[in-house]
């Protein structure tokens, strides 16, 4: 029988949201081919998380368990799933367009031979040849494209919160063991350690003051750290946040940058100050309930999507209006 | 180590900083039209940095494969004058549109035609299909060590160690060299480089154009990307209000608004 066949990413012992979102797609694409989808997991112990996820449809969840594949070792994750592909031949193998997929899913492709088409935001099986239509922005932004390739697996990564997680029900499915046939040498890349990082969770952020290259200088976010504090007064969660060239330039760390490759978000205020508007940038932070630029530009893109607009250079208007602010909290 | 070679990957892109206003969908052509100069993909103009910051310290030489049915001198250029000592043009008529993994086949023949190197650079992804597949697929078809999404690269004894972004901040990584290592933007923006300095350099630079036959990439094994329909996105635009008036009567009408969002 056909089938759908999803890799999951465990997180505290579960599926994680993005890989139940995976699970309402699979259902979706299974349905439109008269197949089934399933699920594949892979960890040092994921037999918690397989019994978790029968309860969202799946026709089997695959355990693939192994101490080495505890964490998430590239080299050795890519070839326990080329592995689990050739024992279980899907007709459609899924992942989600995560750390893990990014990395995942290109090299899959080299190793079967398969076109894929990253950070899909629609999939549907086209009913007259039986493959995989796949949607996914183009250009930034600019443009959505929907393509289609020969051969199989027919190959995606998928953009989180696009499709909706199965509703639970009872769980027929059965859970399957496959052996994962992996030792030290295949790992080509070595981790030395993982350093965290103390880093802004933009996503959670109700306010978002954000600063680009025309700030100018890297003090310039300094007085937009005077702006988020004195808008602290009135909301909770106010964040700084930031273009990609602000980043290559060295003025703030990457944690802040809003956009395609940064964070996707939609807060309630999003301050945009000397923000032009390239629209991989436009695309993480249109979706903010009310926008405000700040800009020496009137032509800016940023313009274009704001809700507010103030044509000023703003080193005059963020004193005024952090002044303002003060004044009345 | 002075015969350190570092081979970057870098694409030439319509401009993705361009006004929207430049920017036109054709659903005939299938194509985003972009009334803008052709640019290096910014992902890659890091990746370039990221080289010539390795030959600063060790020597040795870049070399620049850019692959599409024209390149331009854009790319060129200014790889040349960032301080590539070569630039290698694959330019074919065979070569334009090729899916992901099509065009990492060509680039990967081309790389063999090369010879020896020790590492391949290439940007994280390209700023026109987003798609961030050629680079690892690159390096899982020359069967090279891939490390994905570079913030810091040094070399220490025989071995590349890297600092590559993960969600909880980074992890140090270490690999023989050979290697293939995606960069991403926090490796830092590509140096600036003066027109007087550009032209300097391009003087010395050796320039080949390599075509499908002289790198042997089987033709039949490349594919155009497979597109079926190519759309304008949902309109994004809002009506903006401007804020008129001296500074103080602008912050004064800011404070307004926010008051009025609580």
């Amino acid at each position: 029988m056909s089938e759908v066949l999803i890799l999951g990413e465990v997180k505290a012992g579960s599926p994680d949201t993005r890989t139940l979102e995976l699970l309402g797609a699979g259902k979706k694409l299974a349905g439109e081919m008269g197949g089934e989808f399933s699920l594949l997991l892979m960890g040092e112990d994921v037999s918690g998380a397989a019994d978790g996820a029968l309860q969202y449809g799946p026709a089997h969840v695959y355990k693939m368990e192994h101490p080495l594949l505890q964490g998430f070792k590239p080299d050795l994750w890519v070839t326990a799933l080329e592995q689990a592909y050739r024992k279980i031949n899907p007709k459609v193998l899924l992942m989600s367009h995560s750390f893990v997929g990014m990395e995942v899913g290109p090299r899959i492709s080299a190793r079967l031979n398969s076109r894929l088409t990253t950070d899909c935001i629609e999939l549907a099986m086209d009913p007259e040849d039986g493959l995989l239509l796949r949607t996914k922005p183009v250009s930034g932004g600019n443009a959505i494209s929907v393509f289609k390739f020969q051969g199989e697996p027919q190959l995606a990564t998928v953009r989180g919160k696009v499709f909706a997680a199965p509703e639970p029900g009872d769980a027929t499915g059965e859970i399957q063991e496959i052996a994962a046939e992996i030792d030290e040498s295949m790992i080509k890349v070595a981790s030395l350690e993982i350093v965290k990082e103390d880093s802004v969770a933009l996503d959670k952020a109700s306010v978002v003051v954000a600063g680009g290259a025309g700030l100018g200088e890297e003090d310039g976010f300094e007085l937009l750290e005077e702006l988020a504090e004195a808008l602290g007064h009135y909301f909770d969660n106010v964040m700084i946040g930031c273009s990609r060239v602000a980043v290559d330039k060295g003025w703030i760390s990457s944690d802040h940058q809003v956009g395609l490759t940064g964070t996707m978000i939609s807060p309630d205020i999003y301050v945009a100050v000397g923000i032009s508007g390239a629209i991989q940038h436009l695309v993480g932070m249109v979706h903010a309930k009310k926008i405000i630029a700040i800009n020496t530009d009137k032509g800016c893109n940023m313009f274009k999507v704001a809700d507010y607009g103030v044509v000023e250079d703003y080193e005059d208007v963020i004193p005024a209006l952090v002044e303002k602010l003060e004044e009345l909290s | 180590m002075t015969d350190f070679k570092i081979i970057v990957c870098a694409k030439q892109i319509p401009d993705p900083e361009a006004p929207l206003s430049d920017v036109r969908v054709d659903t005939e052509k299938m194509e985003v039209i972009v009334d803008a100069p052709l640019v290096i993909s910014p992902f890659d103009e890091n990746a370039l940095e990221a080289a010539v910051r390795l030959k600063e310290d060790l020597g040795g030489s870049i070399t620049v494969l850019s692959l599409g049915k024209k390149v331009s001198d854009t790319v060129l250029r200014k790889s040349i004058a960032a301080g590539a000592d070569e630039v290698i043009l694959l330019q074919d008529e065979q070569f334009e549109k090729l899916d992901s993994y099509s065009t990492a086949t060509a680039l990967a023949d081309a790389i063999r035609k090369i010879g020896e190197f020790d590492l391949v650079l290439t940007g994280r992804q390209a700023g026109d299909w987003d798609s961030g597949q050629v680079g690892l697929i690159l390096g899982e078809l020359l069967g090279l060590p891939c490390i994905s999404l570079a913030r810091d690269i040094q070399v220490e004894e025989g071995s590349v160690v890297v600092q590559k972004s993960v969600p909880e901040g980074y992890e140090r990584v270490k690999a023989p060299m050979p290697a293939l290592i995606t960069v991403s933007n926090e490796v830092g923006e590509l140096r600036y480089i003066s027109r007087t300095k550009m032209l300097k350099m391009m003087r010395g630079a050796k320039i080949p154009t390599w075509n499908a036959e002289a790198i042997g990439v089987k033709t039949e094994a490349l594919r155009k990307m497979g597109i079926v329909t190519l759309s304008s996105p949902p309109d994004m635009g809002r009506d903006c209000q401007f804020i008129e008036g001296s500074s103080e009567e602008q912050g004064e009408k800011l404070t307004e608004v926010f008051m009025a969002l609580r």
